[in-house]
């Protein structure tokens, strides 16, 4: 089953679901989980779902999986945002990184 | 005599040091290719799926009417992106690209159309300027190793013009498509507005006949099109670096041929000049002795 967040919300996926293309959200967490494994857990920012013949494909420009996540980086790099942010409301930017950043780290499974 | 040898010898280190150079050129070039098909290979998967998803929406969703999707009624401008290489030694490879693009110019013309040039690659752009052509936008210093950052600067520049009212109404690219180390072509692909193609569906490429679109299908292809055209370019981007470095250990593998062959026949004009030098000098030696026997025989 694949867990992903869409811009109209979760949307989860099991097989013979029928087709769908959705676009994800900036720094959501995709979550594949898989029979008799550990699950699969990735950083999406933005890009597409795509389900079709039973295949799930994702489309992201970013993409980072959970295990590869560099959790002291993502930490600075969210402090850093989150100071931007207090600094100045408007700043979009930053605002984009705190989010990238929070899904990097709960990807990671570190909380948030 | 003495001076034709010394001559000859010169000419025959200057060559050789050249044929080093282009050896190595060669051998770099050859090098790169490798890492060059590696990037390409590894863009692939991405270019198909989002090729996939496109057409998905497309022929799901006649009903949309996106602006990147429809043709306008009377186009007056069209971009041409052309990809060249940032440096030379690479032999035909941007004088093929710069001919097509002319080929297309003309063509867009003939249509009516202004033809308005995004160049990438150093050569372009001073070809482009020393015609005092006005580009639309001009990118250098990614040609042998391109990146997705790249494409994405490139296809902003080229949707931001698309949208806009009075901007271009068509993009086409002209690049060099790598087939093999041997073969590389150049090709015109239109990629704004999308050209719709009847094309036979096999199994592989089959598309549901539905979809489901979260939130709707204007939105999926609002953000799916300029994703799609980022894509289309940095595959360009790759391909051309690919065929430059193919072109490139081509052209600097005949340089080298064509070193050594020159370096043969200079060594043998050189050991003819040197024999012929010896010849005379042992004649003159033979001479002068006869003489002198001569002239000591008349004395007694």
């Amino acid at each position: 089953m694949v867990i992903a967040k869409t811009v109209d919300g979760e949307i989860g996926i099991m097989p013979q679901h029928a087709p769908v293309l959705g676009v994800l959200v900036e720094g959501g967490v995709l979550r594949v989980k898989r029979e008799g494994e550990v699950d699969l857990v990735a950083a999406v920012h933005g890009g597409f779902i795509s389900v079709a013949d039973n295949e799930v494909s994702v489309l992201a420009e970013v993409a980072e999986l959970g295990s590869e996540v560099d959790v002291a980086a993502a930490r600075d790099a969210l402090d850093r945002a989150q100071a931007s942010i207090e600094a100045n409301q408007e700043d979009a930017d930053a605002a984009i990184e705190a989010k990238r950043a929070r899904a990097r780290l709960r990807a990671a499974g570190e909380d948030v | 005599m003495g001076a034709q040898l010394r001559l000859l010898r010169r000419r025959i280190s200057s060559v050789k040091s050249t044929a080093k150079i282009t050896r190595a050129q060669e051998l770099i070039a050859s090098s790169r290719i490798v890492r060059a098909q590696q990037r390409m290979q590894a863009a692939l998967p991405y270019e198909r799926e989002i090729t996939r998803a496109v057409t998905g929406v497309v022929s799901n969703a006649a009903s949309v009417d996106h602006p990147l999707t429809v043709a306008k009624d009377n186009p007056a401008k069209a971009g041409v992106l052309i990809v060249t290489s940032d440096s030379g030694f690479c032999g035909g490879f941007n004088a093929n690209v710069l001919r097509e693009a002319e080929a297309l110019r003309g063509l867009l013309e003939s249509r009516g159309l202004e033809v308005i040039p995004f160049v990438s690659g150093r050569k372009g752009v001073t070809w482009h300027s020393f015609r005092n052509r006005t580009m639309g936008g001009e990118w250098v210093g990614f040609s042998r190793k391109p990146a997705y950052a790249d494409a994405k600067e490139i296809a902003g520049v080229l949707i931001d013009s698309f949208k806009d009212e009075n901007g271009i109404d068509e993009i086409h690219i002209v690049s060099t498509e790598f087939v093999s180390m041997l073969t590389q072509n150049v090709v015109v692909k239109r990629v704004l507005p999308l050209e719709v193609e009847e094309t036979e569906a096999t199994e592989s490429t089959q598309i549901p006949p539905y979809f489901e679109f979260e939130p709707t299908a204007g939105d999926v292809l609002e953000s799916l099109l300029p994703r799609y055209v980022e894509s289309r370019i940095f595959t360009a981007l790759l391909q051309s670096a690919a065929s430059e470095e193919a072109a490139r250990r081509r052209a600097m593998k005949s340089a080298t041929d064509n070193a050594n062959e020159l370096m043969r026949v200079l060594t043998q004009q050189m050991n003819q000049a040197r024999q012929a030098e010896i010849t005379q000098e042992i004649s003159e030696i033979v001479g002068g002795a006869n003489a002198l026997a001569d002239a000591a025989a008349g004395k007694e």
